[in-house]
């Protein structure tokens, strides 16, 4: 498949998490566009390198080139994960304070 | 000798810290003994540096002390010059500042010792001041030390500076200066970027090679400092105002030493005016301007002081007067005799002033002759010294300049003789309205008539021997041959410039002595005049007429500044005030602030607290970002 088909997908799937994080005011659903984008550009770093990994396979069948970006979509996800855990927290503990997920009741830093 | 010539000008100075410094912790009499003690022995100093200047085969000396301002290819060094002119001058500021200080002693003796401490220092610091103008080899230091008497002139016209009247006195005196000050400080730097050095000994020999125009310039701005120091027209002013101060400082600065700095400077530098036939033909005219018209101005005056004030501004006109024509001895001489007798005269006022309870209107004086027995005698030599009386030491000076003038031009001569007429007739109207007649004064003032202490006696007469004697180093040579001591003492310095005067018309000796004869003869007719007027002077009623009102006004002249300078001075300073400083600056300062103020007032709006228009906000502005580094490249 050309890399083009990657890059809109993933394009389309970043979009989608803006448009998402900018429109709602729930804070879960912002959380998960959040996620989203992350996720656009995991999508963009495997397909860059599978690009480069099948060019260079070609010229040396015992190269790594391109081999790294997988490994970096890990450390993403990872990260991602951590993020998580520490963000679902705080949305615990801004509904244990305000009773409710929506940002637009979280503006007191204003004054 | 050169070793101790620095003490000569340092001893004055530690005498200055000790008394500026201890003023709370020294007693009266410590104080006293601090002020006269270094003075006297800088004047010992001073007597075995003239004896060696006055030893044949003596050559002018420059001390270099240390490098002063050294900056690329300007290099001024500290260094005195000991010659036949500045050791002249040393006697003569630190003898007759010694007899003063040893006359302020008592005359003070009213002040608390804090202030009597305060004004010692002011007068060692004014002493230590003019023997540096005087010392300096280049004109620099000689420009700090005219700016130090400047000061300690300043300090000493406010002394008592309570009172509003005298701080302004001194206030226009420091101003006056400063003007004459701005003339001198052209001249130095046009001289350094003619001739690239400031000292005597290197610059004059340049001189020769510059343009007349050149030489015309710097020799004008040096008069113009000349001007406000020596109180020339149109910069005389401070000086009769200059009287608010303690009548020793008087007879000191405003009559002895200070006012006569910037005969000296033009002596100093001959060489550069002697090539300057416009600047001479200046010099005379308004020496001879001021002359007159100070001694007009005095005839009218009822201030003791105030007469002595303007008979000194008349006789600085007459010492301008035998500068401009060239004759640099006859000025040095008048400046010699003058020191002698007018600080004897302003030294008697203030011993009358003294015995009178501070009361100096001659109109309340008045048959004191018996009151004070000593200052009547001294006062009567100095009168007689000033009017030009022989044996009397003004006679030679004054007749050695009036000599000058007519081989010059008769004008002057003629103009010179009316100018000495009036002086010997306002100083015997003040002779006989303060020492004559009946007593004017209120009986409280009467019973407390007293000669004053033997410290003040003992200048006067000391001084007053000398204007007896001080002319005889000046014989003309129509009395004997070569007997003008002076001339060939200072012939080294300033001898050089007879030659040049080419217009010279050689008087005969008879010529001269008859001439000398009238003068005297007018003279004693002047003072019987004086005598028949004011002997027995009784206050009257009568309407004054204009020209004696004009007189006594001093010519308006105040008034005339105060219109034409003061008041056109204060309208731009107000318009500066009112429109550009309030309006202009003010309206720019005040403009930024509010603009400030205004902005973070609209930007603070953004801070809506809502995270989505935040995050919005962050979106848009990475876009366009993106969009102008895409365009930024290509």
């Amino acid at each position: 498949m050309p890399i083009n088909y990657y890059i809109f997908l993933s394009i389309a799937l970043f979009t989608i998490g803006i448009v998402g994080v900018l429109t709602r005011r729930n804070a879960i659903i912002i959380f998960m566009c959040i996620e989203l984008m992350l996720n656009a550009v995991n999508v963009l770093l495997v397909a860059f390198s599978k690009m480069h990994h099948v060019a260079a396979y070609a010229l040396d069948a015992s190269t790594t080139v391109g081999t790294e970006a997988q490994l970096f979509v890990f450390f993403i996800m990872v990260v991602a994960a951590a993020e998580v855990t520490v963000g679902l927290a705080i949305i615990v503990m801004l509904y244990r304070n305000i009773h409710s997920v929506d940002i637009n009741f979280l503006n007191r830093l204003k004054h | 000798m050169n070793k101790f010539v620095f003490l000569i000008p340092v001893l004055p100075l530690v005498g200055f810290l000790i008394n500026g410094l201890g003023r709370n912790i020294l007693s009266r009499a410590l104080v006293s003994i601090v002020g006269c003690g270094t003075l006297i022995a800088s004047f010992l100093l001073s007597l075995l540096v003239f004896r060696e200047a006055a030893a044949p085969g003596f050559v002018p000396m420059v001390i270099n002390y240390f490098d002063f301002i050294h900056a690329g290819g300007l290099d001024i060094k500290f260094s005195f010059q000991v010659d036949q002119l500045s050791s002249l001058f040393l006697l003569i500021i630190t003898g007759i500042g010694s007899l003063i200080h040893i006359y302020s002693s008592s005359y003070m003796h009213e002040e608390t010792v804090p202030h009597f401490a305060r004004y010692f220092a002011y007068l060692n610091l004014f002493i230590f001041s003019m023997l540096m103008l005087i010392l300096g080899a280049n004109f620099v230091i000689m420009f700090i030390g005219w700016e130090g008497v400047g000061l300690c002139s300043y300090l000493l016209i406010g002394y008592w500076f309570k009172n509003n009247d005298y701080n302004n006195a001194a206030k226009k005196a420091f101003v006056m200066n400063r003007i004459g000050d701005l003339g001198f400080l052209l001249a130095i730097f046009w001289m350094l970027s003619q001739f690239g050095t400031v000292s005597y000994l290197e610059l004059f020999p340049q001189v020769s090679s510059a343009s007349l125009y050149t030489i015309t310039c710097i020799t004008l701005l040096l008069f113009v400092g000349a001007m406000g120091k020596s109180a020339q027209i149109p910069l005389y002013t401070w000086l009769p105002d200059a009287m608010a101060g303690p009548t020793p400082v008087s007879a000191l600065i405003h009559a002895a030493t200070m006012v006569t700095a910037g005969i000296y400077m033009i002596a100093r530098s001959n060489v550069m005016y002697s090539m300057a036939p416009h600047t001479q033909d200046v010099i005379t005219i308004i020496g001879m301007a001021t002359a007159l018209l100070a001694a007009t101005i005095a005839l009218k005056q009822n201030d003791i002081k105030k007469v002595l004030a303007y008979s000194t501004v008349s006789q600085l006109g007459l010492m301008f007067v035998a500068l401009g024509v060239g004759a640099y001895t006859a000025g040095v001489f008048h400046v010699m005799t003058h020191a002698f007798f007018k600080a004897l005269l302003f030294l008697g006022a203030g011993s009358v002033i003294h015995a009178m309870h501070h009361e100096q209107d001659l109109t309340k004086m008045g048959g004191l002759r018996k009151y004070l027995p000593i200052t009547h005698i001294t006062f009567l030599i100095g009168t007689l010294a000033i009017s030009g009386i022989p044996p009397f030491a003004g006679f030679f000076s004054k007749d050695e300049i009036l000599t000058a003038a007519l081989q010059k031009n008769p004008i002057y001569y003629v103009l010179g003789v009316v100018t000495s007429l009036m002086t010997a007739f306002y100083m015997f109207r003040l002779y006989f309205l303060t020492f004559s007649g009946t007593f004017r004064g209120t009986d409280h003032q009467a019973k407390h008539l007293h000669e004053s202490p033997v410290a003040m006696t003992m200048p006067l007469i000391v001084l007053a021997l000398l204007s007896i004697v001080g002319g005889f180093v000046g014989v003309p040579s129509v009395f004997a041959e070569n007997a003008h001591l002076l001339s060939n003492f200072l012939n080294p310095v300033l001898g050089s410039v007879h030659s040049t005067s080419h217009e010279v018309v050689h008087l005969s000796h008879s010529t001269e002595l008859m001439l000398m004869g009238v003068l005297v003869f007018l003279i004693l007719i002047m003072i019987f005049f004086a005598s028949r007027k004011f002997a027995s002077y009784q206050p009257s009623e009568k309407e004054e007429s204009t020209i004696s009102k004009f007189l006594a006004n001093k010519w308006y002249v105040d008034e005339l500044y105060e219109a034409l300078i003061i008041k056109p001075i204060g309208h731009v300073a107000s318009f500066f005030n009112k429109v550009v400083d309030t309006k202009v600056i003010d309206g720019f300062v005040n403009g930024v602030g509010k603009s400030v103020q205004y902005s973070a007032r609209q930007l603070r709006l953004l801070q809506s607290g809502q995270v989505g228009s935040y995050v919005l906000i962050m979106v848009i502005s990475l876009i366009l970002l993106f969009i102008f580094q895409f365009f930024w490249k290509h």
